[in-house]
């Protein structure tokens, strides 16, 4: 039984992983940088813990540090949470070293899935389509050829790249000449190699993934898919459940197809896997999220379950007591990310939060990290919090919605409220047939 | 001459010059990092870099000088 605590991260998700603790009796500890003395989630915790300085790779990042706090106040766990130290192979393995429970899957799991060439690899092997691609190119020459065999338009990419730097777009071999050695450049100046590979790009494709919860005994469940098309710069705006624009059988197909990849790796723990979906609902694995997601909070609201509970509990080595057909969606959910963040830029915007007011009401779940007075400083992700909104259908969801927003009141720095208010009446929000496109095609941009 | 500012408070990620380097208007020079995200900093003449204020991980407030450029 897992009686003390430990919380590898900050913000928001610190302070819901404590939630969870407190309804269970559970003793918490936080560890913080000198950035966040004053966040909620460090006066949350039964104990708090200053490990350093506010660049992360100085606290958050600090494994050794971390992990002798874990030992010196007996917690018997860790929950990483996510992003920092979430998917991190070693940081899994020196908690289990240190004789304590690691919220997670095995770390060899964690290192395979943080590969992407590795999971490509694994998911074809275990009959999951991918998206299809490249091994690394070195020639224009050679990249013509591969373009030609998987067919325009492609993506050309830095292997070393993330959050779309150092990505083109080419639609033919003149293009695709054009940028071949400015891309190498690039990718060898931003990120230390001028590796680059191919990807076919999948026109107006969604973004959908899969919840699944598995145990240490060989249960696996697929807990629905979260919609997760309204994008920004490759970051997720807005996620919901169900996705409102896929047919039965492609739901179907993903949940299948998830809980494959689940068993082709002897996945434990609370995982997403990532799907694109193309406009003839073909369906590619992106990537397996080994961790809590950002998003979990839309599954929880229709499905009725804490996944932070069920998290500890596998830890524990506790097996799920349901079968597949026990689990029934419940009405519709959409969560809503609020960055400190320039509406129409999305340049983040640190500063100090004078007003931070939120309704409450039914329906209404508000996962915040900060409150009014906090300082947002440029060190951490720019999300402050997150608004979820649930109802019996969709419809009910977005008049809840607005109505919630109508009432939001947020002063001190900028925020994407404005943006979010404005999708509220986007035509093709409002009818769910949305697409990855949708943020970039708005008017005005 | 012209000077490179810092757009918002963060962290210098990347120097992708070196002094006496000469540059195009319009050619990033500094990438800063803030909040995850990275915000590249160009060059806004044709010239060549005189100084480099700062080091890569240095952190600066908005408005400070990273880098000036003597036009050509």
């Amino acid at each position: 039984m897992i009686q003390k605590l430990l919380i590898a991260n900050r913000g928001e998700i610190a302070s819901r992983i404590i939630r969870t603790c407190r309804e269970q009796g559970i003793q918490t500890v936080a560890v913080y940088s000198q950035a966040d003395l004053e966040m909620p989630f460090v006066k949350m915790a039964d104990e708090s813990y200053l490990i350093g300085e506010p660049p992360v790779a100085k606290s958050y990042l600090q494994m050794d540090t971390i992990i002798d706090v874990a030992k010196k106040v007996c917690a018997d766990a860790v929950h990483p949470g996510y992003g920092l130290l979430s998917e991190n192979a070693t940081f899994a393995q020196k908690v289990l070293d240190a004789g304590l429970i690691w919220v997670g899957p095995k770390p060899s799991v964690i290192a395979q899935m943080g590969d992407k060439v590795t999971a490509r690899q694994v998911m074809i092997e275990a009959n999951v389509p991918v998206v299809p691609g490249s091994g690394e190119i070195v020639t224009w020459e050679e990249a013509v050829h591969i373009a030609n065999q998987i067919g325009y338009p492609v993506l050309l990419k830095a292997s070393a790249g993330g959050g779309g730097v150092g990505m083109v777009l080419c639609h033919s071999d003149k293009q695709l000449e054009q940028h071949f050695a400015t891309t190498q450049k690039r990718a060898g100046m931003y990120f230390g190699s001028s590796a680059v590979f191919l990807e076919k790009f999948l026109e107006r494709s969604r973004h959908i993934e899969v919840q699944v919860l598995a145990d240490q005994h060989g249960n696996a469940l697929h807990l629905f898919e979260r919609e997760c098309s309204v994008q920004r710069r490759n970051q997720k705006i807005i996620e919901e459940s169900l996705s409102p624009s896929i047919s039965q059988e492609a739901r179907e197909k993903l949940y299948q197809t998830a809980l494959q990849a689940v068993h082709a790796v002897g996945y434990y723990g609370a995982g997403t896997v990532e799907f694109l979906v193309d406009q003839q609902e073909n369906c590619y694995f992106i990537e397996m999220n080994t961790r809590l997601q950002v998003e979990h909070p839309v599954t929880e609201s229709i499905t009725g379950l804490d996944l932070v509970s069920w998290q500890l509990a596998i830890a524990e080595e506790k097996a799920l007591p349901w079968k597949q057909t026990d689990l029934q969606p419940q009405g519709h959910a959409i969560e809503y990310r609020l960055y400190a963040e320039d509406p129409v830029t999305f340049f983040p915007s640190p500063g100090k939060i004078e007003v931070f007011s939120l309704p409450e009401g039914a329906g209404i779940r508000f996962d915040a990290g900060v409150e009014a007075g906090n300082t947002i400083t440029p060190f951490y992700d720019p999300m402050i919090a997150k608004c979820i909104i649930s109802g019996s259908s969709r419809e009910e969801v977005l008049t809840r919605s607005r109505e919630t927003f109508s009432q939001m009141k947020i002063e001190g720095i900028k925020c994407n409220l404005p943006l979010l208010v404005e999708l509220l009446d986007h035509p093709d929000f409002v009818s769910g047939k949305y697409d990855t496109t949708i943020l970039a095609n708005r008017k005005g941009k | 001459m012209n000077k490179v500012e810092a757009s918002m408070a963060g962290t210098v990620w990347k120097v992708l010059v070196s002094e006496g380097d000469v540059v195009d208007s319009g050619q990033d020079v500094i990438i800063l990092e803030s909040m995850k995200m990275e915000i590249p900093l160009s060059a806004e003449i044709d010239g060549k870099v005189s100084k480099i204020m700062v080091n890569e991980g240095d952190f600066v407030a908005e408005g400070d000088v990273l880098l000036e450029l003597v036009g050509m």
